[in-house]
């Protein structure tokens, strides 16, 4: 039997513009789109991630090439051509997978590198593909090692010291149009929780007051109390911007949200003071034609790119850290993983049963005096075969063709009762 | 003695703009200290080389196209450095310097002859009428210089390409501020001094103090260009880019009505 295939497939903002990018976004949750891979009988296993820069699906599966194409038409059909598709989609298998996977978890790939908020968005992937039972023992301990990773790279390096994602970027071209952003009020358009966090930092510049426009009012209400701001409804939004100075919006809507006719109007009763609007929603919620106003400047996540693009040179130098981290994980996780074939997984066994053998051997044989080389040679053969006979059904068990436990099920409850993982790194390092 | 004086204002503003030059592509703060600090030396220098002149001339040293040039030049570097007193642009300095030093440098082409004053020009409106009027288009000078940053900078902003300039400029709003607020002096400045300058014409021509020559009536477009600017900024809020663009042209008009004066010689009569 083949071994099965890690596959990865995405999208992110290096090499997908906005454009593409926001017809991929599944931005009806994960539910519907998991529910839907299910029909397709070639996957083991699979989860998928969708954040407003990156649309990946990770899955385990005999034909990598077939399986391929079959998940992209489900998932992407009627949203892009497939000549769109090929163009921009990465493929990565087996260990490159492993390894973007880590990259991804520890914010390497980010477009704001080191920044926190995707360890969240890949938890909460997960949860959905763990609740769906949509992830096996595969997807299972590759996600639980990436949040690990994540968690080592924050710690070992200072890569998450100057990021502090889109809000960084968005306090630092408010500086650059208000100068001074003391006294300056700021509308959150749509409570996500990027926005959320936007908006601290910029409480944290001196902003004097933050008001929160959402869908329901309930969830507004409650954002805006934790900025000692006020809550109100979406259609206000308009006439509310006549005091507002930086609007970030981040609505799960399909279309646009502001058009540049309601800005024009709005632009001559403010008395020309400038307007800075960040759209950090993935489809876009503000019409690209604001920008075209003057005292108007419209930013959305690509061109927020740009902005970090500027101070990555400092980060660089931990993110080369970084990624030494992510490639020890990702070996160990592809050892790991070797490790879950039958054949490794029986030479291990023997190797272990073996080392216990000599040692209750060494320690046996000189305390016995005065016997012959033949008795000597008598047990031996006895300790080995009791071990060769406790071995022969656990054996039997990893390679019989089982009915009701999967295979890799088996091999880890095998690893588990004998303790084969931890019991070779002993004997590895005993051998060093 | 002025003159000497004059050389050695001339070689400490060059360095000044070197300085300012080098501190534009380093950004060290050490190096922008040194050079302010040269700045206002150079500032002082010229100081004392406009005083020396009016001792040796006799009169108020804005008459010839040297001593006007170079009397422009140093009421800019004055300016800009009374501003720094109030609130500092940054960068603003590598620009200011630059715009000096070539003032300088065309105030020591010209002919640095002294010339007898011309009977009709001794009146006590000499100094106030010419002094005023320079120093209101060194403010508008300022204005144009903080105009044309801000262009600069707000295309880096809209088009979203963050090259050279980005780091380098201060933000949008300082320097529409800064445009304001030399506007607001310069304007009332310049009015000032065209009004000096009408009375005095009334003294010497009579009842007949309005004519028809280029210099005067370039003079009369460029204040409508300000009054304009200001109107519209205080009733319809004008500013940013709109303002900026005026500004920068509106000194285009300044520095045409200022090549009018010069060409028409000492006295700007015919």
């Amino acid at each position: 039997m083949r071994r099965d295939s890690i596959v990865l497939l995405g999208v992110n903002h290096k090499k997908t513009p906005l454009k593409i990018r926001e017809k991929m976004a599944l931005t009806g949750g994960y539910v519907e789109p998991l529910e839907k891979l299910r029909e397709l009988d070639g996957l083991k296993e699979y989860y998928l991630l969708s954040t407003c820069n990156r649309v990946e699906v990770l899955f385990v599966c005999q034909d990598p090439e077939r399986m391929r194409r079959e998940v992209l038409d489900l998932l992407f059909a009627g949203k892009v051509s497939r000549e769109e598709v090929a163009g921009c989609f990465y493929v990565y298998e087996n260990e490159e997978a492993i390894r973007h996977l880590f990259m991804v978890s520890s914010s390497l790939d980010s477009m704001i590198v080191g920044e926190s908020q995707i360890l969240g968005q890949l938890k909460e992937a997960f949860r959905h593909a763990a609740e769906q039972k949509t992830a096996g023992l595969i997807i299972n301990k590759l996600l639980h090692k990436s949040f690990s990773v994540a968690k080592r790279v924050r710690t070992e390096t200072r890569i998450g010291a100057n990021a502090v994602s889109i809000s960084y970027a968005a306090v630092e071209l408010g500086r650059k149009i208000f100068g001074d952003l003391r006294g300056k009020r700021v509308m959150l358009v749509g409570a996500g929780e990027m926005a959320e966090l936007a908006a601290e930092h910029l409480v944290g510049q001196g902003i004097q007051e933050v008001v929160v426009a959402n869908r329901t009012l309930e969830r507004a209400m409650k954002l805006a109390a934790r900025f000692k701001g006020r809550a109100i409804g979406l259609d206000e939004v308009v006439e509310q911007l006549l005091d507002v100075d930086i609007l970030i919006s981040s609505t799960g809507a399909e279309g646009l949200v502001l058009f540049k006719k309601d800005i024009v109007p709005l632009m001559s009763r403010r008395r020309n003071r400038p307007l800075f609007f960040i759209d950090i929603a993935v489809p876009r919620d503000l019409d690209p034609e604001i920008n075209t106003l003057e005292n108007v400047y419209l930013y959305d996540i690509d061109d927020l790119h740009n902005v970090v693009e500027m101070n990555r040179e400092q980060r660089d130098k931990e993110a080369v850290k970084a990624q030494r981290i992510v490639e020890e994980e990702t070996l160990k996780f592809q050892r790991w993983l070797d490790g879950m074939e039958v054949t490794p997984t029986i030479v291990d066994l023997r190797a272990v049963a073996e080392s216990i053998c000599q040692t209750e051997l060494a320690k046996t044989l000189p305390r016995l005096n005065g016997i012959s080389t033949k008795e000597r040679k008598c047990i031996e053969r006895m300790a080995s075969s009791i071990v060769g006979k406790m071995l022969h059904h656990p054996m039997c068990y990893l390679k019989a063709d089982h009915g009701c436990v999967d295979q890799a099920e088996r091999i880890v409850q095998v690893r588990t009762l004998f303790q084969l993982n931890e019991q070779c790194e002993q004997c590895k390092q005993a051998d060093d | 003695m002025s003159y000497l004086l004059f050389q050695a204002g001339f070689a400490a503003y060059f360095v000044t703009a070197v300085i300012y030059t080098v501190f534009f592509f380093s950004q060290k703060n050490k190096i922008r200290n040194v050079a302010r600090i040269i700045f206002i030396v150079a500032a002082s220098l010229h100081t004392l080389n406009i005083i020396f002149r009016y001792i040796e001339a006799g009169h108020t040293p804005i008459t010839s196209i040297h001593e006007t040039i170079s009397f422009f030049a140093w009421s800019i570097a004055c300016c800009h450095l009374s501003f720094r007193w109030r609130y500092t642009v940054k960068n603003s300095g590598t620009f200011t310097s630059i715009i000096v030093l070539l003032l300088m440098l065309a105030s020591s082409l010209a002919s640095r002859e002294l010339l007898p004053l011309p009977p009709e020009m001794r009146s006590w409106l000499l100094p106030v009428h010419a002094s005023i009027s320079i120093i209101a288009d060194a403010f508008l000078a300022l204005a144009a210089i903080g105009g044309g940053m801000y262009l600069l900078q707000e295309r880096e902003l809209k088009q979203k390409r963050f090259g050279f300039f980005f780091s380098r400029l201060p933000s949008l709003d300082t320097l529409d501020k800064l445009n304001q607020h030399c506007i607001s002096i310069g304007f009332p400045l310049m009015t000032l001094g065209m009004f000096a300058g009408y009375i005095w014409a009334r003294q010497i021509w009579g009842g007949r103090p309005w004519q028809w020559n280029p210099k005067v009536v370039c003079a009369m477009i460029t204040w409508l260009f300000y009054a304009g600017l200001m109107h519209q900024r205080f009733t319809l809020g004008w500013r940013g880019r709109r303002a900026a663009w005026i500004t920068v042209i509106a000194f285009c008009a300044v520095l045409l009505t200022f090549w009018f004066v010069l060409s028409g010689g000492a006295i700007h009569a015919t």
